[in-house]
């Protein structure tokens, strides 16, 4: 019975690093959304912030890693936004561009930058940061409490986003600009403007969340190594039923599937532990259809502004 | 005629422009940027053997999903799912292939290449049924089906299909009969002239058939063709999506039967995402296509040689794709933008 109960902490434990990362992303995806754009350039945004937080610890340590990581994100998001506000040009197919040329940018200036690949790349990572009193609270303490600063970072942004979202005037005009651009404008709102600040907003969540992975994870960095955890995010946007809190909920689940799913191969169960990998995705087309509970994306998700 | 040559041309800059782009920071990054030009080059057209062998070989789903991408797109509806279709057609076409021993040629070649048509097409059926009952975008239906395919691969070569050893997670070997000849004298398969094919009929379908031009009229007006109300809208959608799921299956089946004879986890090294540069870069016309399908294979043909000779990863090249796309989408905005001045000048109003 404690064995059980040890079992399913570590897993929870797990479940909330790996979703730190995708919480991250998937909020400032969801700030994107919001003002009618969408990202699919988060891949590369996240690409770049793993590739940033693992130079930015190499050469300052972990708290500059996560600046740099944010910075990088920025960057590209302002690429994305230059193409696909700035000129007006489709969001999918310029998100896919600029996640295509990350990938291939970050793995070349990672091997500029340390040589070789082959040589194992090992950084310092953030250790975790208990709460005193709060992380010995059995089973869920050390998942809540028990965690690396950007855990807390990723758990505390969700409700500070979604005040922005709904307790603001700019985030009034963000929604406005992602519901009704015609009326928005005619209301005063600079409709491209606003798209290209949430796009940037967006940007920089997706840097944090690449360093996050690299620091708080994974301690190294690899090409390729967000392996479609920015598309992931994109899911995650749409079972948050865009609302950062719901994205923060959906975000979890995606973690604790994959936490479980790792703890069933390590415990060698003969069991297909692949279909927890896809049960998330299952869970949320079956919420694009209704199935559980409505979801209505935003009016203007995906158009642009002539 | 000269709007062909037009194409070619922005085309041909914006294929010149991401390859700048490549040597550019390639060269300020300290690398010797020509070496690597000259090593992609030669892993690419440096002789026969390596132009039909990888070359071509990598052009074939490219070109395939490609064109499935341009059907899709004529009609307004993105498939950015590829990958998860032409998984499910690798599984399909696997399933089918191992069992293939005792059949003749004849017999298993179609069934393994029908095989991940249907299965391709079977797997575009979801997003479509979301699509038209739901509303729901089949960008983010395709998208999400990615990750199912790959789930249900990593299931299929360690569960079900797994080789009867047990000991790799891959699949059995498809049985001769299911594999596809090569063209004489290379290491080609002839799923590449299937490929040409396909363009050839597609190009009839969008130039010279009633369906293929009020495909275009939905892809490019859907609100005015629905109002004219000879465009059966719903119907013509899903035939271009599940079209283009069928393609992409048919690429994956295409891949086990002539490349890797066996499934595996990463058959695709993101052919689904590759393709879309090729079809865009083409501007959807199939002629086009299977031309910047094979520029796009030379790209990933020459990758490994670079790596290997030029110390450069081979991911660099992905920023040539990238680079072409986003320059295509630039100089496109510009030319809109320059077309409406010119309108308002027309118009006499600012």
């Amino acid at each position: 019975m404690m064995d059980a109960v040890a079992v399913a902490g570590d897993v929870l434990v797990a479940a909330v690093g790996i979703a730190a990362p995708l919480a991250l992303a998937a909020t400032g995806e969801t700030i994107a959304e919001r003002s009618g754009v969408v990202n699919l350039g988060v891949e590369g945004a996240m690409l770049f912030g793993a590739l940033g937080g693992a130079i930015g610890a190499t050469v300052a340590g972990p708290a500059a890693g996560l600046g740099v990581g944010i910075l990088a994100g920025v960057l590209v998001a302002a690429l994305f936004a230059a193409v696909a506000i700035g000129a007006g040009a489709d969001q999918i197919i310029t998100g896919t561009a600029v996640t295509l040329a990350s990938v291939g940018l970050t793995g070349t200036i990672y091997r500029q930058f340390y040589g070789p690949a082959g040589v194992g790349l090992s950084l310092p990572t953030l250790p975790p940061v208990p709460v005193p009193w709060l992380s010995d609270i059995p089973l869920v303490g050390r998942a809540f409490f028990g965690q690396p600063v950007t855990s807390y970072l990723a758990i505390g942004l969700l409700p500070l986003t979604w005040c922005w979202l709904f307790r603001t005037r700019f985030g009034l005009a963000i929604r406005a600009a992602g519901e009704e651009p015609t009326a928005a404008r005619a209301a005063g709102v600079p409709v491209r403007r606003t798209r290209a600040v949430a796009v940037l907003a967006g940007g920089a969540f997706a840097g944090l969340a690449g360093a996050t992975l690299v620091l708080a994870q994974v301690g190294t960095f690899t090409e390729r190594m967000t392996a479609g955890r920015g598309f992931i995010a994109i899911a995650i946007v749409v079972l948050g039923r865009w609302n950062p809190v719901g994205a923060g909920l959906a975000a979890l689940l995606f973690g604790l599937a994959t936490a479980v799913q790792f703890a069933l191969q390590a415990a060698g169960l003969d069991v297909p532990y692949q279909v927890f990998l896809m049960f998330p995705y299952l869970l949320t087309l079956l919420a694009l259809a209704g199935a559980v509970g409505r979801v209505k994306a935003p009016g203007a998700l995906g158009k642009n502004e002539d | 005629m000269r709007d062909s040559l037009r194409a070619l041309g922005t085309g041909a800059a914006a294929l010149g422009a991401g390859l700048l782009i490549l040597a550019g920071g390639l060269h300020l990054a300290g690398y010797d940027a020509g070496g690597a030009l000259a090593a992609l080059w030669d892993g690419a057209f440096g002789s026969w053997r390596v132009f039909t062998g990888a070359t071509l070989l990598r052009s074939v789903p490219l070109i395939l999903i490609g064109l499935g991408f341009a059907l899709a797109l004529r009609g307004g509806a993105l498939n950015i799912g590829a990958e998860g279709q032409f998984y499910a057609g690798a599984i399909a076409a696997t399933w089918v292939g191992v069992q293939a021993g005792a059949w003749p040629a004849w017999v298993a070649l179609p069934a393994v290449a029908l095989a991940g048509v249907a299965a391709g097409a079977l797997w575009m059926l979801l997003p479509v049924i979301l699509r038209l009952r739901f509303g729901v975008l089949e960008v983010i239906s395709t998208l999400l089906l990615n990750f199912v395919a790959e789930a249900l691969v990593s299931y299929m070569v360690q569960g079900p299909m797994q080789e009867p050893s047990g000991i790799y997670p891959q699949s059995a070997p498809i049985a001769a009969a299911g594999r596809l000849p090569f063209l004489p004298g290379t290491r080609l398969h002839t799923g590449f002239v299937v490929a040409l094919a396909v363009a050839g009929v597609l190009a009839f379908v969008f130039a010279r058939t009633w369906w293929g031009f009020r495909l275009r009229a939905l892809g490019e007006g859907p609100i005015a063709a629905q109002i004219s109300g000879r465009v059966p809208a719903a119907r013509m959608v899903a035939l271009a999506l599940l079209g283009s799921g069928a393609l992409a299956g048919l690429a994956g089946a295409f891949e086990v039967s002539g490349v890797s004879y066996a499934l595996y986890q990463n058959l695709s090294p993101g052919y689904g995402f590759t393709a879309i540069g090729v079809a865009l870069l083409a501007r959807l016309r199939p002629s086009a296509i299977v031309l910047t399908g094979i520029v796009f294979g030379a790209l990933e043909a020459g990758a490994g040689a670079m790596q290997r000779d030029a110390g450069i990863p081979a991911v660099a090249v992905y920023v040539v794709e990238g680079a072409v796309i986003l320059v295509l989408l630039l100089g496109d905005a510009f030319a809109r933008r320059g077309l409406r001045r010119r309108a308002a000048a027309v118009d006499g109003s600012p």
